[in-house]
């Protein structure tokens, strides 16, 4: 299933957020959406989710999502929003219970999930007691268990420290290499971008509009800390944005 | 230059840090109360307080044994324990439905808010009367005292404790396509829980407070009857007996509170 965005326009109480923006997004790969603080990107992805309704534009799904996918766009929340009454495993079920999922049928679906990202030991464990990369994980197991066709990431690596953020990169790799999905992933971090984007989308400054479209043609498995080329595409999207982010910097809040 | 070439001018960092996080610190309140007790019987059997200004302590207790003794304490307690019960039970379970109401729907919040504010500064004491007229001199009307007394209480901590449930909590349940009375039942409810079970504390020692003015019409046992009876009669010993029930009571209900917070709540640690 692909998503197509067409000239998506977004307004705050008249404040424009996001302006004119298109964008094609093909089933099997994943787009990274970056740009300045506050240039909308959050906001496009709730767009894109369904969560808001643009003021102008629209999103569209190509193709009817696989069989056996329970929702078609799932999220990936950067403070993870688990439940903290319910443990990892309870926090799973959550998700498939509206849908008639229990017993041996939910079990087997959290065993999975659990064990593909490595959480096996922890499905009875409360989420106060896991550190943040832990979470994360919860959270991307949950997402994975209703089998999406596009998985929807807000800086999902944000809230966690920079050798934990390292760690779960590598297990986003790990989980695509094994079972390619389609993704959008918004970060305000170059290094994540480059790491994990098949194709980059940089936005402006508010109001956001589509500055470029980079894609990247080294293969996820290839592509490692340090790697010249990454660093020189780093390089590039930076002095690209430079500007921008030193102005959206000076910039007053108006939210 | 290294650090030890100055040994006179070393010392300590000065330690500013600790204090304002109070913790339990066990048999603290059993020696206030205890002191003030000794101090209480000591005072009156040196003449120094006046029998008439407060009771021996010894003499409410011969009191409380008495009553314990003829059978009485039972028939009071259970009669009035019934009344705070059911009354109670009436009046939080609607103040929960109603906040949860007040919490979930604008027009409801709209609506109702400033109803529930010119409700909860009436003093229910004054409308016993009229609570006598619409359902009669017997339980009914105390039942309904009660009720209302803790209603409106239960009410404003339960939409607050709504009103405070994280949000992104409901965005994720939304995002998972849950369904509106799942989002209420798994997220919402559970999420205001422990604002709702910190209410309830103050909600139950109203119950208790308007169980007393309950029962000052036409009721024959009860803890708040005995207390009335005593204080007609100035009958000091009986009196601070009742008062001591209420206050066992209270601290009992507290303790019920404390025990359910501890089982429902024990995700937060």
């Amino acid at each position: 299933m692909d998503l197509t965005l067409e000239n998506i326009t977004h307004r705050y109480d008249g404040l424009t957020v996001l302006e004119d923006v298109s964008l094609h997004i093909p089933a099997g790969q994943i787009l990274c959406i970056i740009g300045p603080s506050g240039c909308g990107k959050s906001t496009l992805l709730r767009l894109i989710g369904g969560l808001e309704q643009p003021s102008a534009g629209q999103v569209l799904q190509l193709g009817t999502p696989p069989a056996g996918c329970l929702n078609p766009l799932t999220y990936v929340f950067q403070d993870f929003a688990l439940l903290p009454w319910r443990s990892v495993g309870g926090n799973i079920s959550l998700v498939l219970e509206d849908h008639g999922i229990r017993g041996a049928a939910a079990d087997k679906i959290i065993d999975d999930v659990l064990a593909r990202t490595k959480l096996s030991d922890f499905r009875a464990a409360l989420p106060r007691q896991l550190s943040g990369g832990m979470k994360q994980r919860v959270a991307i197991a949950r997402a994975l268990a209703v089998n999406p066709a596009v998985m929807l990431l807000d800086e999902p690596l944000s809230a966690l420290d920079a050798q934990t953020r390292e760690l779960l990169m590598e297990d986003l790799i790990g989980l695509w290499q094994r079972q390619p999905f389609t993704g959008v992933y918004v970060t305000h971090n170059l290094a994540e971008a480059v790491r994990l984007g098949h194709r980059i989308a940089v936005l402006s400054r508010r109001p956001g509009r589509l500055r470029d479209v980079i894609d990247i043609d080294i293969p996820l498995g290839e592509r490692h800390i340090g790697d010249p080329r990454l660093e020189a595409l780093q390089t590039r999207l930076w002095d690209a944005m430079k500007q921008e982010a030193m102005a959206a910097d000076q910039e007053l809040l108006h939210v | 230059m290294s650090e030890n070439m100055h040994p006179n001018n070393a010392r300590p960092v000065p330690f500013r840090g600790g204090g304002f996080r109070p913790v339990a610190k066990r048999g603290a309140a059993i020696i206030v109360f205890t002191t003030l007790i000794l101090l209480a019987e000591w005072g009156t059997r040196t003449g120094w307080i006046t029998n008439l200004t407060l009771p021996r302590p010894s003499d409410v207790a011969t009191t409380l044994i008495d009553l314990w003794r003829s059978g009485l304490l039972w028939t009071h307690l259970s009669v009035s324990l019934s009344r705070l019960v059911v009354g109670g039970t009436i009046g939080i379970t609607a103040g929960i439905g109603v906040g949860m109401m007040i919490g979930l729907f604008s027009y409801v919040r709209a609506g109702l808010i400033p109803v529930v504010a010119a409700l909860f500064p009436i003093p229910k004491i004054a409308l016993l009367p009229l609570f006598v007229i619409w359902f009669g001199i017997d339980e009914a009307s105390k039942y309904a005292l009660i009720a209302l007394g803790t209603f409106t209480p239960t009410i404003v901590s339960t939409y607050g404790a709504v009103d405070n449930v994280d949000r992104t909590l409901v965005r994720m349940g939304q995002s998972f396509g849950l369904s509106w009375w799942s989002i209420v039942r798994k997220i919402v409810l559970p999420g205001a829980l422990p604002g709702i079970l910190s209410g309830l504390r103050v909600s139950v020692a109203i119950g208790i407070i308007l169980l007393v003015a309950a029962e000052m019409l036409g009721a024959e046992y009860g803890i708040g009857a005995y207390i009335l009876q005593a204080g007609s009669l100035y009958d000091l010993e009986r009196l601070f007996a009742g008062v001591l029930i209420l206050s066992v009571l209270g601290i009992t209900t507290s303790w019920i509170i404390g025990l359910l917070e501890k089982r429902l709540l024990n995700w937060r640690g």
